[in-house]
C-alpha cells in the first residue's frame, strides 16, 4: 500500500519517474516546470538512482539526447513548458516517427508573446499533430499516477510511441496536495525493465532515421497513424491493470453528475476540480448541469466521449488556448468534427477561458454556464475579458 | 615529421581491411568526403556507434529502405548530432553500469558536416563538449551546405563562390573567411583536437586511433573536397587536398591537452595558394589581386598556427 | 528480421524505418554511372594499395595475386585511383556508349 504524503506536486512528480528506474534524463530548466528538474537532480546526485542526468544547454538538445538515449535502449524522461516545447517542437515529430518511448512531464505555460509564465494550454496545443500519446492531469495524485503509466504505455510492444504528460503550470506544478505515492515494490510489479523494440549496439548493428522518399512516405504515415489511433486500446487496458494494482480507476473521458444533464461544461487539465465545485453549486439551485473532463487528449478518444455526452443539447467547453484567425478553440473544434455526421448533435458552446494564468473561478464557470444557455451560435467567444 | 620518404605508400596494408561504409552508395563520382567518412569508420572500428547529422553524408547512405552503414547508426535532424551522441553515449554508459548491456567500451562518434558542426550545429556541439561526454566529434568539411545546392557556410574559404554567396559583380564571393573550427573546440578545453585530409590516409587514420584514447572529447576537422561544388574534375580530389595542406590553407596538426604540434611539417617557403586556387571553378573570378588578398589571408593564419605552434604548453 | 523484398504497402513499412540489413545500399549497382572505366598495367603496378585506399566507392579489391582491380558493379569512373597511381599503371578509358 502506498504511502500518504503531502508534497509539491511538481517534486511528486519527480519522485514518481525515480520509482520508474529511468536510465537517463535530460533536461533543461524553464519556469514552471523547474523543480520537477531540479528534485529529480537531487534524486540522482544524492545516488538514491543510478541515471545519468544530463544537463543540457537547450530544450532541443534535450529532447534530441532523450531521442538518441532511447534509440541505446534506455528509458528516458524529460520535462519542459512553454518556449522549451517550442523549441522541442522540431524533433518531436521525428521521436514518434522513430517509435522512441520517450516520456515527457509539460508544466503548461502560455506560449509568447508576449512573455507570460502562467499556466494555460497554448504550449501544447501547437503539438497536437506531432504523433506524441497526450495525456492531462487534474491533480496532483494524476500526476503520479499518470507519469508512472507513461513508461508502461509508451514501451508497450503494442504502442511503442512517445508519451506527453501535461501538468498545468503552477495551478498544479506548485500546488501542496494530498497524495498517495506508490511504494518501489508496487511500481516494479506493474512497470517490467524496458525491453526495446530495437537498439544501438555494434552487438546487432540497424540504421535508424532512415530518409522516405515520396513512393514510400505516404505509406510511412498510415503506419505511424494507424500506430497512434490503436494505442487507446492499449491505453485502456494498461489503466485497467493500474486500477487493480492500485486501486484507482482511469477513463479517456470522465464524467461527474453528467447523466441528466442540460449542458455540460467540457474540460481538460486542473481546471476540472473548480468546474464540479460550480457544478454541485449550480445542482443547488436545480440546473441540470454536468461535467465533463477529457483526460486523454491524443489519441482522441471518439466513442468514450460521444458516450460521455450522449442526450445532452449543449456542451460548454472551455479552451485554455485559441486557433488565432481559425475556427476557435482546439478542444471545441475537435468536439464539433466528431459530430459533424451524426443527426443527433449537441450545441458547443466554445468559451475561451484563463489564457496565460488568469484565474478561472467558480463563478466564472456559472457565468460560462449561462451564456452558454443564451448562445444562439457555435462562434467561439472570450469569457473574462475586459471589454 | 617523415623520416622515410613516400613511408605512406607501403602502409595501405596494414590499415583495417573491413569495409564499414558499403558500395552502392550515391555520393558523386570523386566525392572526398565519402572517402573521408571510409577511412574514419576503419578507424573506428566495429565497436562504435554513429550519430549523423543530416547532411550529404546521410542522404546518400540512407534511402529507406537500404542503407550503406554497417555500424549500429542514428539519424535525427540536422543540427543535433552531438545532443544524440551525448544521448547514446548517457544510455550506454547508464546500461553498463546497471548491467542492461554488455560490459565493453563502444566508441561513440557523431559525423556532421560543416553546416551541422559549426553553424546550426554549433550550439549542440559546444554543450557536448562542456559536459565532457567521451565521444568522438568528426567535422567533413566540404566548405559549404553541399547537400541542399552548394550554399555558404561559415567555413566556406574567403572568396569563394558559392550560390548565397555568389561571384557577382558588385560582391565577388564570401567575404568573411574560415571560421576557426579546432580553435572553438581547444578553447573548450577537451583533450584532442586535430585536422585531418583523406590524402593524407595514414595520419587521418593516427588520429582516429588517438581521438579513441582521449579521456573526454575529441573533435577532428575533416577536409572533405567536393569536385561537385569546389568545381574541380573528379579525378583531382586527393590532390587537391594535398595542395590544400601544401600550401598552408588546411594545415594538418593536433592539438593534445592544449599542446600544438604539427603533424605534416611544411618547409618555409610554402605552395603559393594560387595553384590551390586556380584548380577549382569555385574560385576563377579571383584575379591577381584577388589571388594576394588570399594569400595574404593564409599567411596571417597560418603564422597564428605556428605562434601556438612553438608556444603553447600542455595544460594536463 | 530479413528484408528479401523491398517494402510497398504501409503494413510492410519497418516500424521507425529502422532497416535491420546493414549495408544492403550495395544491391544498388552505381556502375551504370559511369563514362570512363580503370584498366590496370600489372607489368607496371608496384602492389602499393593506394589505389585501393583512395577509392570513395571501396570497390577496389585485391587479387590472389596482390594485384588490384576494381568491381565494375560499382566503379563510378572518377578517375582518382589513376591520377593517384605513383606508377601510372592505371589508365581510364571510356566506356563505349
Amino acid at each position: 500500500m502506498g504511502k500518504r504524503i503531502g508534497m509539491e506536486v511538481a517534486i511528486a512528480a519527480a519522485e514518481a519517474v525515480a520509482l520508474c528506474r529511468i536510465d537517463v534524463a535530460a533536461v533543461y530548466p524553464i519556469t514552471p516546470q523547474s523543480h520537477i528538474a531540479e528534485h529529480l537532480s537531487d534524486i540522482v546526485h544524492d545516488g538514491r538512482i543510478d541515471a545519468e542526468f544530463l544537463t543540457v544547454e537547450s530544450e532541443h538538445s534535450s529532447i534530441s539526447a532523450c531521442a538518441g538515449a532511447s534509440a541505446a535502449g534506455a528509458r528516458v524522461y524529460t520535462a519542459t513548458s512553454s518556449q522549451g516545447l517550442m523549441l522541442m517542437h522540431e524533433i518531436l515529430p521525428i521521436v514518434s516517427a522513430m517509435r522512441l518511448p520517450v516520456v515527457m512531464g509539460v508544466a503548461n505555460r502560455a506560449v509568447s508573446g508576449p512573455l507570460n509564465i502562467w499556466n494555460d494550454h497554448t504550449d501544447v496545443m501547437p503539438q497536437r499533430d506531432c504523433g506524441w500519446i497526450q495525456l492531462f492531469a487534474e491533480n496532483g495524485q494524476e500526476v503520479i499516477d499518470m507519469s508512472i503509466q507513461s513508461f508502461r504505455i509508451a514501451e508497450h510492444p503494442d504502442v511503442m510511441l512517445p508519451v506527453m504528460v501535461n501538468i498545468d503550470g503552477f495551478q498544479l506544478t506548485h500546488m501542496i496536495e494530498p497524495m498517495i505515492m506508490p511504494t518501489q515494490e508496487e511500481v516494479d510489479r506493474f512497470l517490467p525493465p524496458r525491453v526495446p523494440f530495437a537498439t544501438l549496439h555494434p552487438d546487432n548493428p540497424l540504421s535508424m532515421g532512415c530518409f522516405n522518399m515520396p513512393d514510400i512516405f505516404m505509406e510511412t504515415m498510415k503506419a505511424k497513424d494507424v500506430a497512434l489511433q490503436g494505442a487507446k486500446k492499449t491505453i485502456i487496458k494498461i489503466w485497467k491493470e493500474w486500477a487493480k494494482i492500485f486501486g484507482r480507476d482511469y477513463q479517456p473521458v470522465e464524467t461527474y453528475k453528467a447523466k441528466d444533464a442540460d449542458i455540460l461544461i467540457v474540460t481538460m487539465g486542473s481546471m476540472g476540480e473548480t468546474a464540479s465545485v460550480a457544478v454541485d453549486e449550480m445542482r443547488k439551485s436545480r440546473k441540470k448541469v454536468g461535467l465533463v473532463k477529457i483526460k486523454l487528449w491524443r489519441p482522441f478518444p471518439v466513442e468514450e466521449f460521444k458516450v460521455a455526452v450522449h442526450g445532452c443539447k449543449t456542451l460548454a467547453v472551455m479552451d485554455r488556448a485559441l486557433s488565432f484567425g481559425g475556427a476557435g478553440g482546439p478542444v471545441a473544434t475537435e468536439i464539433k468534427s466528431l459530430f459533424y455526421h451524426e443527426k443527433e448533435r449537441p450545441r458547443v458552446a466554445d468559451f475561451i477561458m484563463g489564457l496565460g494564468g488568469r484565474d478561472v473561478r467558480v463563478e466564472d464557470f456559472i457565468a460560462m454556464v449561462e451564456r452558454a444557455e443564451k448562445k444562439e451560435d457555435d462562434t467561439y467567444e472570450f469569457l473574462g475579458v475586459r471589454e | 615529421m617523415n623520416t622515410v620518404q613516400n613511408f605512406e605508400i607501403f602502409v595501405p596494408k596494414l590499415v583495417e581491411k573491413r569495409e564499414f561504409f558499403s558500395s552502392g552508395h550515391r555520393a558523386c563520382q570523386g566525392c572526398g568526403e565519402v572517402l573521408a567518412l571510409r577511412l574514419l569508420l576503419k578507424g573506428l572500428g566495429e565497436d562504435a556507434i554513429i550519430a549523423n547529422a543530416t547532411g550529404c553524408m546521410e542522404i546518400i547512405s540512407s534511402a529507406y529502405p537500404a542503407t550503406a552503414w554497417m555500424h549500429p547508426y542514428i539519424h535525427v535532424a540536422f543540427e543535433n548530432a552531438a545532443a544524440v551522441a551525448s544521448g547514446v553515449e548517457a544510455a550506454i554508459k547508464a546500461l553498463r553500469r546497471k548491467g542492461k548491456i554488455a560490459d565493453r567500451e563502444v566508441f561513440v562518434a557523431a559525423v556532421a558536416g560543416d553546416g551541422g558542426t559549426a553553424d546550426i550545429g554549433l550550439q549542440a556541439l559546444s554543450g557536448a563538449a562542456e559536459r565532457g561526454h567521451k565521444f568522438i566529434f568528426f567535422c567533413l568539411d566540404n566548405e559549404a551546405y553541399m547537400n541542399t545546392g552548394i550554399q555558404r557556410s561559415s567555413q566556406t574559404p574567403f572568396m569563394a563562390a558559392t550560390t548565397t554567396s555568389p561571384a557577382g559583380k558588385a560582391i565577388k564571393g564570401q567575404r568573411t573567411g574560415k571560421k576557426n573550427m579546432p580553435e572553438i573546440m581547444v578553447a573548450h578545453g577537451i583533450p584532442y583536437v586535430a585536422t585531418a585530409c583523406p590524402s593524407y590516409p595514414i595520419d587521418l587514420l593516427e588520429k582516429v586511433k588517438k581521438a579513441k584514447e582521449a579521456d573526454g572529447p575529441a573533435y577532428i576537422h575533416v577536409l572533405s573536397v567536393c569536385p561537385t561544388g569546389w568545381r574541380s574534375p573528379s579525378n583531382e580530389t586527393i590532390k587537391l587536398g594535398r595542395l590544400a595542406v601544401e600550401s598552408g590553407v588546411f594545415p594538418l596538426y593536433e592539438v593534445e591537452n592544449g599542446k600544438y604540434r604539427l603533424t605534416v611539417e611544411l618547409p618555409e617557403k610554402r605552395r603559393p595558394v594560387s595553384e590551390y586556387l586556380k584548380a577549382q571553378g569555385r574560385f576563377r573570378h579571383l584575379g591577381p589581386e584577388d589571388i594576394g588578398k588570399v594569400q595574404a589571408l593564409v599567411d596571417r593564419e597560418y603564422r597564428k598556427l605556428i605562434h601556438k605552434v612553438t608556444t603553447s604548453v600542455s595544460w594536463s | 528480421m530479413k528484408q528479401r523484398k523491398w517494402p510497398e504497402t504501409w503494413r510492410e513499412v519497418t516500424p521507425g524505418c529502422i532497416v535491420f540489413t546493414p549495408g544492403n545500399a550495395s544491391e544498388y549497382k552505381t556502375g551504370s554511372w559511369r563514362a570512363q572505366r580503370p584498366v590496370w598495367d600489372n607489368k607496371k603496378c608496384i602492389k602499393c594499395g593506394m589505389c585501393y585506399l583512395f577509392c570513395p566507392e571501396a570497390c577496389i579489391h585485391e587479387d590472389e595475386n596482390g594485384y588490384f582491380y576494381a568491381d565494375l558493379d560499382y566503379c563510378k569512373g572518377c578517375g582518382i585511383c589513376a591520377h593517384e597511381c605513383w606508377p601510372q599503371a592505371i589508365s581510364m578509358i571510356e566506356e563505349e556508349v
